[in-house]
């Protein structure tokens, strides 16, 4: 089963990236931005059953490694169209 | 006293911390590799600076659940001393026996220079050398410096006199909540810190400052 976890700053924390990003669209000519925010995506294969295991899982994962929830939040999106 | 240094693959400074660490005892430290699920009696483990699995995720992630992590965490638990330095502070954070975590410089350049350190904190096994307030000059070297923690756990450290070093306030590398450059667990057994004790333990080095840490720990565990 395919799935894709997407990991973003929580709110409140400072994210310097995001805001580098934020300056060079200023400086490019793109007005009217009043945010960005960066993150990452990762992309998981896994044996699973059924969508609920899947979901339990990756949770386990994010928990243990994908995430530092002192800092990130996480939300697992299955693809179960394949 | 025994030392023992965990080499993790991207580790560059477990070399230059065992060289600091036979200075002060007299014997050579056991450089133990991450994969390894043995870890020799030692009376203070030290995780050194480098890049741990090539930062790869979050600096320190990885390294946080390679299987000589889970006897490091044993060990600290039963009260070995550890010292974390540099990446060795961010993988204790990952790993949990220290809190909060080190987010990249606030101003996203790599910083490497001296830095000013206060010892807030002369009691633990790492700083019975330094006097209480006295200032310091050790070098930094890292892009992921930033300390942050929640509001709470903030105050818990600086209410536990947790923060054992914190940069001179006009001093600050990083951008590191409170001046942050050092911190130990409630204990005071455990310390993360990310300058760089080991590059200012000689006077060919520019200094000796970070010397007195190590020789600190041979007299506070022998």
């Amino acid at each position: 089963m395919k799935a894709t976890v997407k990991i973003t700053l929580k709110y409140g924390v400072l994210d310097p990236q995001g805001k580098a990003i934020e300056k060079s669209l200023g400086q490019l000519g793109f007005s009217g931005v009043n945010e960005v925010r960066q993150g990452k995506l990762i992309e998981l294969d896994i044996d699973a059953d059924t969508p609920e295991a899947a979901e339990k899982q990756i949770t386990e994962m994010c928990e243990k490694l994908l995430a530092n929830t002192v800092i990130e939040n996480y939300d697992i999106q299955l693809n179960l169209a394949e | 006293m025994q030392a023992s240094v965990i080499v993790f693959p991207g580790s560059n400074c477990d070399r230059d911390v065992a060289v600091c660490l036979e200075a002060a005892t007299g014997k050579k430290p056991n450089m133990v590799w991450h994969g390894n699920s043995d870890l020799p009696d030692s009376d203070v483990i030290v995780l050194p600076g480098g890049f741990s699995y090539g930062d790869y995720l979050r600096c320190g992630s990885m390294a946080a659940n390679c299987p000589i992590m889970k006897e490091v965490v044993l060990k600290a638990q039963k009260g070995t001393a550890v010292l974390g330095i540099c990446n060795g502070f961010q993988v204790l954070t990952e790993c949990g026996l220290l809190p909060g975590v080190l987010m990249q410089n606030a101003d996203l350049n790599f910083v490497c220079r001296n830095t000013r350190l206060i010892v807030d904190n002369n009691t633990t096994p790492f700083t019975g050398l330094y006097q209480q307030g006295e200032e310091v000059v050790i070098p930094v070297a890292h892009n992921e410096g930033n300390y942050f923690a929640d509001d709470e756990t903030l105050d818990e450290l600086s209410g536990e006199g947790r923060i054992v070093l914190s940069y001179a306030p006009e001093d600050n590398p990083n951008g590191a909540c409170k001046n942050i450059a050092g911190i130990c667990d409630a204990s005071g057994r455990v310390l993360g810190m990310m300058p760089h004790p080991e590059r200012r333990a000689e006077t060919a080095l520019g200094g000796e400052d970070g010397k007195r840490m190590f020789t600190g720990l041979v007299e506070a565990l022998s």
